[in-house]
């Protein structure tokens, strides 16, 4: 039987929309003392953080990060320069290893000190891709144009989801509160208008995750990680069908095991964009009665490599508080959807792990 | 907003001077060696896929590519694309353009690059001819250096062209209608009367269309009339006050034809049949031997006459 891990607490940063003034370890440090004193934590097996040299322009910038953490003496320590989301994978695997019972996972980034859309062009291909200047809006707009051909979604479909997106974020004390739609808002990149892109946002959160009874002491209700998946696609979006999200939906099926994505009650999805939500829902079999991003999803807060831990974190959440037993968290990374993580959460360890 | 466009005074700049070298290999290398000669080329996999841009291995399968170079397009079709009202300074183009996924004909993946469709204003809405299917063909920069960019854009295929139509003549009408400009000079307008049947054409054409017998027989006529049918105009005409504006036969009192005129100084949308109307004449320093001594007609205050009594000249 494989090892039972769970979410057993969550913090984030209120996320702020515009440069508040503290270095990326001072808007971290807040969230990692919280998590520490909520679970009564001050050391953990493993730690583990995603993060992006490139959102503050200087190299190794995740190690200064590590003050935040307490490094000494040594500990156990790893980072992926992707979303935090795939840090909270490693840590994962790493408990499954069973030599430790917690682990500490965080991420951070403050997207408001550069250019973010050519930042993301630097992630691309550079010989067919980057050189043309391509930025992340004009890739998704491609995708949206597509989806939106191949399905008969009209632009105000997508403003539906950016208009549900930001109520439910103005709900969350956490996320950005942005106004309603406007009715004649310009578009950005076509077929996207403003409202379709998520926000610049700065934040940081943390995660703990812990096995067996140890998730049991810490947590009144732990949120068992039953199933967790990530799948990335071919980097050339010349070569991927955009319309449909396969890395997603095969994620999807080995996460949720045999019952796939089938009865999830929320859904916190990582899209970025507002066709992304329609193209992941389609991905993950998920009918209208399942709640998508109550927190407000990206659209309402996308602090960079955070955002999709914060997906699994709000998922968890969920069921820590009570009022749901099955959610699921997905995180994205890379143009278009290109690499998928979905993680599926239960107030039940599950009886389905073989 | 600096969502967009990044900080506007950086005081910290992460950079490689002079570019980042890298190389390129066997694959790449050949289509970007091909791209400076001027060629578009994939590589066939070896489930015969042809793959543009080349990869050095199957995205399916992961396997090696053949060695097999295939010529493709350069024409091609859109096959998603995505339009920049206001292009960024890192963007390949400074007016409003599009991006789109290419898939040149005889490739089986799609190329991405920038779609040049002419010239419009920033913040322009995407032009209705811009649609996924569009054929398309890359522009080649002149002084390439085999890279992606050495294609400048793509442009739509030829669907239209536009032929210059100019031809020259010095027209006379002929003596009945000089003898009408003359009265139009002195701001009169003339007519003839029908022997036959006795009705008053204006402008005379020296015959009667309805009998086909001379008519040399003058007749002045007022400057009033009634409105028997109009158009209302959404298309600018030098000659008309701005659009809408209301183009009208009206039958001069007196007259049994109607002239074609146009009709001003009411809004469009109450000129009505049956409106009685009078001739709104320029300035006489103004008036020379052409109909533009007449701007239009123009509403007059009187009822409007009934439809039976115009039915006839309709």
């Amino acid at each position: 039987m494989r090892r039972e891990i769970a979410v057993v607490a969550f913090a984030q940063t209120r996320h702020s929309g515009a440069d508040e003034g503290l270095a990326e370890i001072e808007m971290l440090a807040p969230v990692i003392t919280e998590i520490k004193e909520r679970t009564g934590l001050a050391r953990f097996g493993f730690t583990c953080s995603g993060s992006c040299d490139y959102l503050a322009g200087a190299p190794f910038s995740f190690v200064s990060a590590l003050d935040a953490i307490g490094a000494w003496p040594p500990i156990s320590e790893s980072h992926v320069e992707m979303d935090a989301a795939w840090a909270l994978y490693e840590a994962w695997v790493k408990l499954l290893h069973g030599d430790i019972d917690t682990a500490l996972v965080y991420g951070f980034g403050k997207s408001s000190q550069g250019n973010l859309r050519s930042i993301l062009t630097q992630q691309l291909d550079p010989y067919h891709l980057a050189p043309l200047g391509i930025d992340s809006v004009s890739l998704a707009a491609l995708q949206a144009r597509a989806y939106m051909e191949r399905s008969g979604v009209k632009e105000d479909d997508l403003r539906a989801v950016a208009a549900r997106s930001r109520a439910s974020g103005r709900g969350n004390p956490f996320a950005l509160h942005l106004p309603e739609p406007g009715a004649d808002e310009e578009y950005d990149v076509a077929p996207l208008r403003p409202y379709d892109v998520a926000p610049i946002t700065d934040g940081a959160a943390a995660i703990v995750l812990a096995a067996g009874d140890r998730a049991r002491e810490l947590c009144e209700r732990p949120a068992w990680i039953t199933g967790i998946d990530h799948r990335g696609e071919p980097h050339a979006p010349g070569v991927r069908d955009l319309t449909r999200s396969e890395a997603t939906r095969l994620a999807g099926e080995r996460a949720g095991e045999k019952a796939g994505a089938a009865g999830v009650e929320v859904a916190e999805l990582h899209a970025q964009f507002s066709h992304e939500e329609l193209i992941l829902r389609e991905a993950l079999g998920l009918g209208d009665d399942v709640r998508v991003n109550p927190s407000g999803g990206a659209l309402s807060a996308n602090p960079m490599m955070a955002a999709g831990l914060i997906r699994i974190g709000e998922a968890a959440a969920r069921i820590h508080d009570g009022s749901a037993s099955r959610t699921l968290g997905h995180a994205s990374s890379g143009p278009c959807l290109q690499q998928n993580l979905v993680c599926v959460l239960s107030e039940e360890t599950g009886a389905s792990h073989g | 907003m600096s969502s967009s466009t990044g900080p506007s005074e950086p005081n910290h700049v992460l950079e490689f001077p002079g570019g980042y070298t890298r190389s390129v290999g066997p694959v790449i290398g050949r289509f970007l060696s091909e791209l400076r000669d001027g060629r578009l080329v994939g590589v066939r996999t070896a489930g015969g896929r042809v793959l543009v841009p080349p990869s050095e291995h199957d995205p399916d399968t992961g396997e090696d590519v053949t060695g097999e170079f295939v010529g493709v397009g350069p024409a091609g079709t859109v096959t998603t694309w995505s339009w920049v009202p206001r292009p960024a300074k890192e963007h390949p183009l400074d007016r409003p353009f599009a991006w789109a996924l290419i898939r040149p004909d005889g490739a089986d993946t799609a190329l991405l690059h920038a779609l040049d469709l002419g010239v419009f204003e920033e913040g322009a809405q995407p032009p209705k001819f811009l649609k996924t299917g569009m054929r398309v063909r890359p522009r080649w920069r002149p002084e390439r250096t085999g890279g992606i960019g050495d294609i400048e854009c793509f442009q739509p295929e030829v669907t239209l062209i536009n032929a210059p139509t100019r031809l020259e003549y010095e027209l006379r009408g002929g003596k009945a209608l000089r003898r009408f400009l003359e009265g139009i000079a002195e701001g009169r307008i003339l007519g003839h009367r029908c022997p036959v049947c006795e009705q008053v054409i204006v402008p005379m054409k020296g015959l009667c269309p309805r009998d086909g017998v001379p008519t040399i027989e003058e007749v002045e006529l007022p400057d009033t009339g009634t409105v028997t049918t109009f158009a209302v105009n959404n298309i600018p005409d030098p000659r008309a006050p701005e659009v809408p504006f209301v183009s009208a036969y009206v039958l001069l009192d007196g007259a049994g034809l109607t002239m074609l005129t146009l009709v001003a100084g009411v809004p469009a949308d109450q000129v009505r049949m049956g409106m009685r109307v009078r001739a709104a004449w320029r300035p006489r320093e103004e008036w020379d031997r052409s109909m533009n001594n007449i701007r239009w007609f123009e509403p007059l205050d009187e009822p409007d006459v009934p439809f039976d009594e115009i039915k006839d000249y309709l």
